[in-house]
């Protein structure tokens, strides 16, 4: 992937702080790699991604997050992990690391408020994390997310791994979206390494990216109803989850197709009949998901809980570069697929399905328009699958190397930034989760509704707890 | 919905027949359940499941067990919102520092009989992350555990074997 690293002074750091700040430019990531701080950028008219990197003095940098919000709570674990101080910001708690005092949510002060603390442990099988709800009876005036409890050190634990290990790491970084985590990382390897996988690789790799997508927006799609209590959807869209999963593991050997891609391409080739599996899938799928859809915008008492349900702003979805389904609901028409234009999606016909209400109805049909636009991909990789190999060699090239890796995820991008030392050994990996840029907004999204919306809203989003806790 | 409903009934049960326990799993029950406890509980077990610190790969596979295919409450097991009215705990993840607490109140909030299954290969022994300094290590470093089913992450049809072997000899 074209990249461009460039090393900054304060004033170049703080212009680019203001062009974010402007909406010139969107922020992919802020990272530290001490004695430096690294901040990646995207030029949306352009589509070109920029590297800036700044070197501290005296452990500070200038802080990004006083002029540009987004930024705030990358800068407090770039504290937590790095002990790299942004000189001006906001808000100086920790973040990831939870050893200090007491934590201090945010004050809301008005007559008659109550507080609501739920977890880290919630009453289904989800992810742990601390919502502090401040309400006026069952309305909401403010919630503040407390994260960090699934934080395994995953970045500092690929400081000094191999590439095969920090591949198995990245697999790791969140569960649902393995296939855009290890498919990000090959991506950043090989651009540091300047070697191309095998063309057959290249569509290999779309295709299991596309059934990822497809059973998790399979899955949410029912979980979302099912938090509503419409329990049928929940069952009929968990059996289309269900048959993705086993067609995955019947094609490549892992029903979430976990470590299949590796730098310089894929472990597992398609299975021999796993064309005509795929096709089986995807007839059902087409057979059975239209009368769901049907079903789905039929249910009044289903599209009463849905429909102006926790909005998200346009102009905070674009603020925050959300992407995904939750950027892509409010306005915003950004895929990695189409704006990066990775391989092979350059050579594939797909549309990246756009909408304005940003409530959790809009969240739905992106995900339902998302569907089929993944049927129509694996229609054509099936159709314009390459024979040969599936790995190219990796050899490591003798110098210090930098790569960076974009790809969409179902959630939405998956940034990866890789540094590698002379004997091809990771030195520093950043992994950047759609779900940065998105758990703040499900905090705006949730003001003036109601606590029991609150689960129904949560899983529109479905933010990923590991991706963003490292 | 009725199409949808009436279709489901005609079309017979996608629910497949039951694996046979896990025999591993039931040599590493065998001395940890009592027969006093399997009477009172009557082959019925509630699961409360707690995340220690999980990619979220294991949680995928503990809901498909009760999608169609599976369908985990046919044998008596179920998934519970409190601890307090929980037989099982369920852990997934190499625990991590920030969820040591958590995890140790939820199971301290469960009454007694109650039985621990660590599931997946973080939760054996931290797995991969087993190095990390933010993370504590297995689940047994924090809590006894009765159970350990590996995978990463465990396939539905692997924790039913070790779900039914813990029903077989628990309650």
């Amino acid at each position: 992937m074209k990249l461009t690293r460039t090393i900054v002074t304060e004033e170049g750091w703080n212009q680019a702080s203001d062009r974010l700040a402007n909406g010139g430019l969107t922020l992919l990531g802020l990272w530290g790699d001490a004695p430096c701080v690294y901040m990646a950028l995207l030029d949306e008219a352009t589509a070109e991604i920029l590297v800036l990197s700044y070197a501290c003095r005296d452990g500070a940098y200038p802080s990004v997050g006083a002029r540009h919000p987004p930024a705030i709570r990358l800068e407090r674990t770039i504290r937590d992990l790095h002990k790299l101080n942004a000189a001006g910001a906001v808000d100086t708690r920790p973040w990831l690391d939870h050893g200090g005092a007491p934590y201090a949510f945010l004050p809301a002060e008005g007559e008659g408020l109550h507080q609501i603390a739920v977890g880290p442990v919630h009453a289904g099988i989800i992810e742990p994390g601390h919502f502090r709800f401040t309400a006026n009876g069952e309305h909401i005036v403010r919630v503040e997310q407390r994260l960090g409890y699934v934080h395994k050190g995953i970045e500092a634990l690929m400081s000094g791994a191999t590439l095969d290990d920090a591949a198995k790491l990245a697999a790791r970084t969140s569960g649902d979206s393995t296939v855009a985590y290890t498919y990000a990382f090959a991506l950043a390897a090989e651009a540091a390494l300047q070697i191309a996988p095998p063309p057959r690789a290249v569509y290999l790799r779309a295709l299991m990216a596309e059934l990822e997508r497809l059973a998790n927006h399979f899955g949410d799609i029912g979980a979302i109803c099912n938090d509503a209590s419409f329990a049928l959807m929940h069952t009929q869209t968990g059996i289309l989850r269900e048959r993705t999963l086993r067609a995955a593991e019947l094609c490549f050997g892992h029903r979430l197709m976990m470590d299949v891609i590796v730098p310089g391409g894929v472990i597992h080739d398609l299975a021999a009949d796993g064309p005509a599996r795929l096709e089986e899938l995807l007839s059902e799928i087409r057979r059975a998901f239209p009368p769901l859809v049907e079903l789905y915008d039929n249910t009044a008492s289903l599209q009463d809980r849905t429909v102006t349900t926790g909005i998200v702003k346009p102009d905070y979805a674009r603020q925050y570069g959300a992407g995904g389904y939750v950027g892509r609901a409010s306005g915003r028409n950004f895929d990695a697929r189409r704006a990066v234009g990775y391989e092979p999606y350059s050579h594939l016909a797909f549309k990246v399905p756009v909408l304005d209400a940003g409530d959790v109805n809009a969240r739905i049909w992106i995900r339902i328009r998302e569907v089929e636009q993944s049927l129509a991909l694996i229609d054509q990789i099936l159709s314009l699958l390459p024979t040969g190999e599936i790995q190219t060699a990796i050899q490591a090239n003798g110098k210090a190397c930098e790569g960076l890796g974009l790809v969409e995820a179902f959630r939405g991008d998956v940034l990866v930034w890789l540094r590698l030392d002379a004997s091809g050994q990771v030195a520093r990996c950043h992994l950047r989760d759609a779900s940065w840029f998105q758990w703040p907004l499900l905090e705006t999204a949730i003001k003036d509704n109601i606590v029991a919306d609150f689960p129904l809203c949560n899983k529109s989003f479905n933010c990923s707890y590991s991706g963003h806790d490292l | 919905m009725r199409k949808t409903l009436f279709e489901s009934m005609t079309r017979g049960p996608l629910t497949e027949p039951p694996p046979a326990p896990d025999e591993a799993g039931l040599a590493e029950l065998a001395q940890s359940v009592n027969r006093a406890a399997r009477a009172k509980l009557g082959r019925s077990l509630s699961i409360r499941h707690v995340d220690a610190g999980s990619c979220n790969g294991c949680e995928l596979e503990l809901h498909a067990l009760s999608n169609a295919f599976y369908d985990l409450e046919r044998f008596g097991l179920r998934f519970v919102a409190s601890p307090r009215h929980a037989d099982v705990l369920t852990v997934t993840g190499p625990v991590t520092k920030n969820m040591r607490e958590a995890l140790k109140r939820t199971y301290d909030a469960m009454p007694d009989p109650k039985w621990v299954v660590a599931i997946g290969a973080c939760a054996v022994d931290g797995g991969l992350f087993a190095a990390s300094d933010v993370v504590e290590g297995g689940v047994k470093d924090v809590l006894p555990v009765d159970l350990h089913i590996r995978g990463c992450p465990p396939s539905p049809t692997e924790l039913l074997k070790g779900l039914i072997a813990l029903l077989e000899r628990a309650a």
